[in-house]
Parts: structure tokens; sequence; C-alpha cells
């Protein structure tokens, strides 16, 4: 509880005193940042609104006539994903994988984050920026490697495989971040904690995780998102069992053109993960982008 | 905070070690492998030397790609860090409407990238989507598949939706640490807005700015699914940037030598140009003092 109060206080405070004039004067007459926002967001929302309306149109309507809403409503397009296991399978397969990939990422990150936050070593700086080159590599620079790493050893077309491969870049950004909020925890903590007789397993999980949950949702909420939306070493690592739902999209190009309707619901429902999340860190989202340096 | 000496904290790095040394180092062993040989099939390899290295820096493809790439990230740089800021600038601070703006500004960058593709795909076409629809219907030649200029600025406007609003909230991160004091003492001064901007706001972004340049720069340097999805790199290989024409040589032609020669210089820019933001943040992180 300490840890949210306390950095909250310190920013929230000020704020609340200058703003709030302005936040009253507007209630009067539009400012000139609402209006910046508004075209904002309505940028933002338009692509997104207009995948949404295709959605819910049939084929014949949305190459027939050009209209801004539906006017046949139909939820046939979902109906198809959601009876179709090749289809809904993707899905799976996709939360199987961003899961893992979550699970392991988090797992060794935060005892590297610790030993970068609190101690120097031999080689530390050296080791953290070899680290974040990681996450400037290329996808396209592992694909074939990757292909040919997990076919030798078995695991290609299997979940493992697609999460150890995301964790060449999340791992980085987990340590990172996590980093960055562990640096704001003061080691007079730690020390104090050794003297009362924890060991560090025990300091490590009773007391210093609670203190950094939010750091922890944060670099959560990164992994899954950066492996959730990432395609290209999905797509190459998987054929059948762990394929992704991003992948299964490219099945929509058949025979008979493009299946819009079917394409625009899929994506559609790729969206819906990413806004859960979202809706659960919001309060974390402005400190988790700036890693925890703020 | 000062750090103490501990030579025994390699062992806590220790997991995340093995795991980027598995998924990291042998693959890039194996691209530097194929880099220095040829092979006639069969699987058998021999030693090629620097010829690879030789024929990329000398192939008018590599160099096209790369100036494309260089031109991409440059303007999109250029577009998304004012934009994001002057957005920061105008986000609300507080309350509901503060949540509001951050939820749906961040839901472009949770939507798959083959989605992001697939969504201005749709939404460029001029038969059934709204942007195409719109500017046809106002009487302007807009076709992204054939023409070069609308091909370019589709994939451009794409980006700029898809990331600008991770500027804008590293920005606004930065805008909230800054203390009350600073701004009343603005207000005794009676500085102009911009001076507030000049001298108060963006010193305090800076170290904010830095990262979102980095990862800006970074990701829009390995771009890859979202113009292949929307031009496939066309039309001709005007959209085709370092990653698209990486991918065709490596897994469309399996040209492994050259591809793989072509893989390290690529991963080699990317790590120089890094390098520097990278210098430079942590040198910014040590003035603040922090």
């Amino acid at each position: 509880m300490s840890d949210r109060t306390l950095p909250e206080n310190v920013t929230d405070t000020p704020e609340m005193t200058i703003h709030k004039p302005r936040v009253t004067s507007r209630r009067f007459r539009p400012s000139g940042s609402a209006v910046v926002m508004a075209l904002y967001l309505l940028f933002l929302m338009l692509p997104i609104y207009w995948l949404i309306n295709m959605s819910l149109k049939t084929n014949n309507e949305i190459l027939g006539a050009f209209s801004l809403w539906p006017r046949n409503l139909t939820f046939e397009n979902y109906a198809t994903i959601m009876t179709d296991a090749s289809w809904y399978m993707g899905y799976v397969n996709s939360m199987i994988y961003v899961v893992m990939n979550t699970a392991i990422s988090l797992a060794v990150a935060l005892p590297a984050a610790y030993a970068f936050s609190r101690y120097s070593f031999m080689g530390d700086k050296h080791l953290f920026f070899w680290l974040l080159t990681n996450r400037m590599a290329p996808p396209a620079v592992f694909a074939l490697p990757f292909f040919q790493l997990y076919s030798s050893i078995g695991l290609f077309d299997t979940h493992i495989a697609v999460a150890l491969a995301h964790c060449l870049f999340n791992v980085p950004l987990a340590v990172w971040i996590l980093e960055g909020f562990m640096r704001g925890v003061p080691k007079e903590i730690d020390e104090t904690a050794y003297i009362d007789g924890y060991s560090f397993p025990a300091f490590f999980i009773k007391i210093f995780t609670p203190l950094i949950s939010s750091g922890i949702g944060v670099a959560a909420f990164f992994c899954f998102m950066f492996s959730w939306v990432e395609l290209l070493l999905s797509r190459t690592l998987t054929s059948v069992d762990a394929k992704p739902i991003a992948a299964t999209m490219t099945r929509t190009v058949g025979a008979a053109g493009v299946d819009w309707g079917v394409l625009a619901a899929a994506g559609v429902l790729t969206i819906v993960p990413g806004a859960v999340v979202i809706y659960f860190v919001r309060n974390y989202i402005a400190k988790g982008f700036a890693l925890g340096r703020v | 905070m000062n750090k103490t000496v501990n030579q025994k904290a390699w062992f806590l790095i220790l997991p995340v070690l093995l795991l980027v040394a598995f998924s990291a180092v042998i693959p890039l062993m194996t691209v530097v492998n194929y880099s220095v040989q040829d092979t006639f099939g069969n699987n058998q390899f021999f030693w090629a030397g620097l010829d690879w290295f030789d024929d990329m820096l000398h192939s008018d493809r590599m160099w096209n790609a790369l100036g494309r790439q260089l031109m991409f990230s440059a303007i999109i740089l250029a577009i998304e860090v004012p934009l994001g800021i002057f957005v920061a600038l105008n986000m609300p601070k507080k309350g509901f409407w503060s949540s509001f703006c951050l939820v749906f500004m961040s839901l472009p960058l949770l939507i798959p990238w083959n989605v992001v593709g697939t969504i201005w795909q749709i939404f460029g076409r001029v038969d059934i989507g709204l942007l195409g629809y719109a500017l046809d219907a106002l009487g302007i030649d807009y076709n992204y598949t054939q023409n070069t200029f609308d091909a370019w600025v589709t994939v451009i406007v794409m980006d700029v939706w898809h990331w600008t609003s991770l500027v804008a909230l590293l920005g606004y991160a930065g805008l909230r640490s800054i203390p009350d004091a600073y701004y009343q003492a603005a207000k005794i001064d009676q500085a102009s807005r911009w001076a507030v901007f000049r001298y108060i706001e963006l010193p305090k972004m800076a170290g904010v700015l830095m990262i979102a340049i980095l990862l800006r720069f970074m990701d829009s340097f390995m771009i890859y699914t979202e113009p292949f999805v929307l031009t496939g790199g066309g039309p001709g290989n005007a959209t085709t940037f370092l990653s698209i024409d990486l991918v065709k040589m490596a897994l469309g032609q399996f040209d492994l030598g050259p591809a793989a020669a072509f893989s390290l210089m690529y991963f080699l820019v990317i790590m120089a140009i890094s390098w520097v933001f990278y210098t430079v943040m942590t040198t910014l992180d040590k003035r603040d003092g922090k």
C-alpha cells in the first residue's frame, strides 16, 4: 500500500493546486486543449470504428453499398469465428504463449533487475547495454536462425518455442522497466530487513516484491503487449498446433476473394484482450511507458 | 543511489544471461556462420570469407532499401515527436478524462501489428474504406497500391496513428513529474507560455523523450509487419524497407549467405545509432541526479 500512496502523493499534490482553476474554467467554454484531444482521439478511433462497422456487415453489404453504419446488423462473422476450431484455437494459442512468455520473462528479469539496481559489479554497464541490444535486434534477422534452432531441438510448432523466442526482446525490456522501479525503493529497506534476520529469498518475496508490485504489473503489461502484437517470429515458428491468431487471419483470402467481414471480426477480437489489460493498468500506464524513470 | 560493489550479483543475473544467450547468441552465431560460407546445396558449405559482405556493400538493392529506411525513420520521428509532445501538453491532468484519454490513446499500441496493417488496408481502400472513399469523393486520385506517393503517405499516417500515443504518454509522464513550484515561479516572473514550455517543461521531459526517440527509432528501423500487410513492399519496391527486403531474401529466395551478411550489417547500424541515443540518455539521467 505504501508504495502506491507515496509516489502518487509526490506527483499529485502540486497538480491539484495549480490545475484546478483551469478545469473549472473549462466547464464554461471548451478550451483549446479539449479540442486538440477530441480531434486526436477522433483520428485514433476512426479506423477502429471502421473495422467494427465492417465486422457487423455481411460481405454483400460491404462490397455492395457504402454506408457509415451497418444497415443490416449481423453477428454472423463473429459466429463463424466462435464456432470454427481453426479460428478460435488461434486465440487460444496466442493466449497460451503470451502468458508463458510473460511468466518466464518476469521470473528471470526480477533477480537480474534487483542486481542491476542494487549492486555494481564487473561489467555491469556493458551487460546492461548488451541486454538492451537484444531489444534492438530486428526480428527479421532472427527469423531464420530461430526456425533452424527450434527445429533442431524438436520444439518447432510448440507454444514454448514462441514464448522463448519472444523472450529475446521481452526479457531486456522487463529488466529495464523493473530496474527503473526498483531504483525508487530506498536501499535502507533492504538493510533493515537483513538486520531483522531475513534471508535474501524471504526478503525478496515477502518484502521487496509487494513494494514494487506496480512495477511488476507494468512489466507484465509490456511483456504481454509485445508478445501479443508480434507476428513475424510467431508465424515463422509455428505451422498448425501453435498457430497464432495473427497468422490465422491470412486464411480469409480464399478463392472467392477476401472474406472482409470475417477478417474485420477477427481483427476486432484481437483488440479485445489488449483493451481489457489496458483498463486494469490504466493508472500506471503513464509511469510504465516512462519505464519507471519519472 | 550509491551502489555497493558485490561480484556475487552475477549469480542473480545468471538466469537472464543463460536465457538470452540461448535465444540471442546461438541464433546470432548461426547468422555469422552463414555470412562467411557459400553452398551448392546438399548441406555442403565452404568458406567464402568476406565475399558476401563485399557483395552486399556494393549492392544497389541494399543501399536503396537502407535509403528508404532512413527516410522513413526520419519522417516518422519528425512527425511523431513534435505531435506527441503537443498532445501530451494538451492532455487533461486529472480525473476521469485523464484516464479516458490514457485508455483510448493506448488502444492502438495493443493491436497486433498485422491487424494494424489490415485496419489501414481496409480503411484506405477506395471501394470499401472510409478514408479512400472520402478522398475519392473529394476528387483526389488516391490509390495506395498503385501510386508510390500515396503508398508512402498511407504507411506514414498509419505509423503516426499507431505510435504517436507512445511519445505522448511518455511526455505526459514527464510533465506530471514537474513540481508545482516551477509553474508558480514562472507565473510570478510572468513567463510566456512558450517560455514555460522551453525552459521548464521541455528540459523536464528531456529524459523520457530520449526514451521515446530511442524506442521509436529502434522500432521504426525494424518495421516489418505493418507495411508488409498494407502494401507488401510495393508498388514496385517503393515501400520495401530493410526488414521486408531481408525476409524476402532469406525466407523467400533462400539466399542465406547474402541475407546473413545483410542481417549483420543491419544489426550493426541499429546498434551504433541506438548506442548514441543510449549514451545521451544515461548522461541526461546522471545530470538529473538520479
